[in-house]
């Protein structure tokens, strides 16, 4: 099954489905499938959308698929809404809002829940992001679920990060706290026919620019300062007088847009942002730089995650239960326990490996 | 493995009257599973394409329009012509009576009018799920 389903994910959209359905459920047998994909991947564009609930992320989402598709690239969207933490249960709503392109054959939706996962993504993000770049979507959308001050999963997965604000919901403090504003490489205010857009816009430049001035490590200075050296060497290839540019160009900041995702207002510049941000990650060698960070992060994950479900089963249960026994009855103390327990914790995880 | 019932929501036909569907979602939620809405007025094709795509094991559609006999079957074939046996297809609404034998010929696996306790429609999808979920 696996063989052929991953020679058919590429025109037979419900063996995707399935795959993506395997990868949720975190199927062992998914991973035949998709270390057979591993080599039609890394060509997609990973774009991330994200922003506090309500910010219009769907609905933006519906709009830059449209204007994508009008200019002939295939999509796909990863939608992630939040599952309940009582019931397991979830509404997935973000589609509504993309209903018109069910029936386009290069639009590829799929909802997912975050089952539990915080971070604002689900912790099958990064497999279907994978199967769906196999399949051949020239675009691969995460819109994550709706994010507060610390949701930042989604600069770990995507190329690009569209992060999308809204007026009024806070005073330019909210703006300067570290967290989530640090992510964006393009930002968006949506809603700009709303009061207070165009003052979002310039707190948002104000707090970029300050972060250059007192020489913060942003996400974006190294990328400007690689293409500022790329298109002068290309220009004088060329032949062309280049006007230097004396800080070389560490004291650009991101686009900061303006749009009106429900009207379609402001789209298409956006797009065209999204798009110019892929050709500087591609011209220089940032998106190769992103991606082994991102790969990184993930392989370290994945490594905890499974020492983490190693330390649930029984195999430690019982260290960890004499470990505490011991140190209620006052035999060792706090530290002195935890020291033994990982010790041997360690000796038996090597064990585990050298298996 | 994590296993979780997906179930489409869906409202064929043009009437804009999504309260009980929308019922139905919470209901589907609060007993664990994870429910995709597609809102108002979609075309057979549109919920059987988004069924597609997110693999669900139920689609749960409601119609107040007296469109049924037509929309239902329709989306009964669209789902054959994929290859789609496998998916739970449950309806609701206002539906007379004497239309359910006919709807049921069709492949709805079961019609639950107006004043069916959630409960029971979460039971039904529970003990006749095709696939295994």
């Amino acid at each position: 099954m696996s063989e052929r389903m991953a020679l058919n994910i590429l025109d037979n959209p419900r063996h995707l489905a399935r795959l993506i359905t395997m990868i949720e459920r975190q199927d062992p047998a998914r991973i035949e499938v998709l270390k057979a994909l591993h080599d039609k991947t890394g060509k997609a564009h990973v774009v991330g959308i994200t922003g506090p609930p309500g910010s219009g992320k769907s609905t933006l989402t519906d709009k830059i698929i449209g204007e994508l598709r009008n200019r002939g690239r295939r999509v796909a969207v990863v939608a992630i809404d939040p599952s309940s933490p009582f019931t397991g249960g979830a509404i997935l709503g973000d589609r509504i809002r993309m209903m018109r392109h069910a029936t386009d054959e290069g639009v590829f939706i799929r909802s997912l829940a975050s089952r539990g996962h915080l971070g604002g993504l689900s912790r099958a993000a990064a497999e279907t992001v994978r199967a769906l770049d196999a399949a051949a979507y020239d675009t691969v959308i995460i819109e994550t679920v709706g994010v507060g001050q610390s949701e930042i999963d989604i600069v770990r997965c995507a190329d690009t990060v569209v992060l999308v604000a809204v007026p009024g919901l806070g005073d330019d403090i909210q703006a300067i706290k570290a967290g989530v504003m640090e992510i964006g490489d393009i930002f968006c205010v949506n809603k700009a026919d709303r009061d207070g857009a165009e003052r979002v816009v310039r707190e948002t430049r104000a707090m970029m620019e300050t972060a250059i001035m007192n020489g913060a490590n942003t996400r974006f200075s190294g990328l400007y300062k690689a293409v500022y050296e790329h298109t002068v060497q290309q220009a004088r290839l060329r032949g062309e007088n280049v006007q230097e540019d004396p800080h070389g160009g560490a004291l650009r900041i991101p686009p900061v847009l303006l749009t009106i995702a429900e009207q379609g207002e402001g789209v298409s510049v956006l797009v065209d942002e999204i798009l110019a941000h892929h050709a500087m990650l591609s011209d220089t060698e940032w998106l190769l730089k992103h991606r082994h960070e991102n790969t990184m992060w993930e392989l370290r994950n994945a490594v905890a995650d499974n020492l983490l479900g190693w330390l649930d089963n029984a195999n430690a249960h019982s260290q960890l239960a004499n470990a505490a026994e011991a140190v209620l009855h006052k035999d060792t103390d706090y530290y002195q326990a935890l020291a033994q327990v990982q010790e041997g914790i360690i000796a038996a995880g090597l064990r585990l490996v050298s298996d | 493995m994590e296993q979780k019932i997906r179930v489409l929501v869906a409202k064929p036909g043009l009437d804009g009257h999504d309260r009980g569907a929308k019922v139905v979602a919470r209901a589907f939620r609060d007993a664990g599973m994870e429910v995709i809405y597609t809102g108002l007025r979609q075309t057979p094709e549109q919920i059987v394409n988004a069924a597609l795509q997110e693999d669900v094991d139920v689609v749960a559609m409601s119609i107040l329009s007296g469109a049924h006999n037509h929309l239902f079957p329709r989306v009964m074939e669209l789902l054959r012509e994929k290859n789609m046996d496998d998916v739970l297809v449950i309806g609701g609404g206002v539906i007379p009576d004497e239309d359910i034998p006919g709807l049921k010929a069709a492949g709805i696996a079961e019609i639950f009018t107006p004043g069916t306790a959630t409960g029971t429609t979460i039971e039904f999808i529970k003990n006749n799920l095709k696939r295994k979920a």
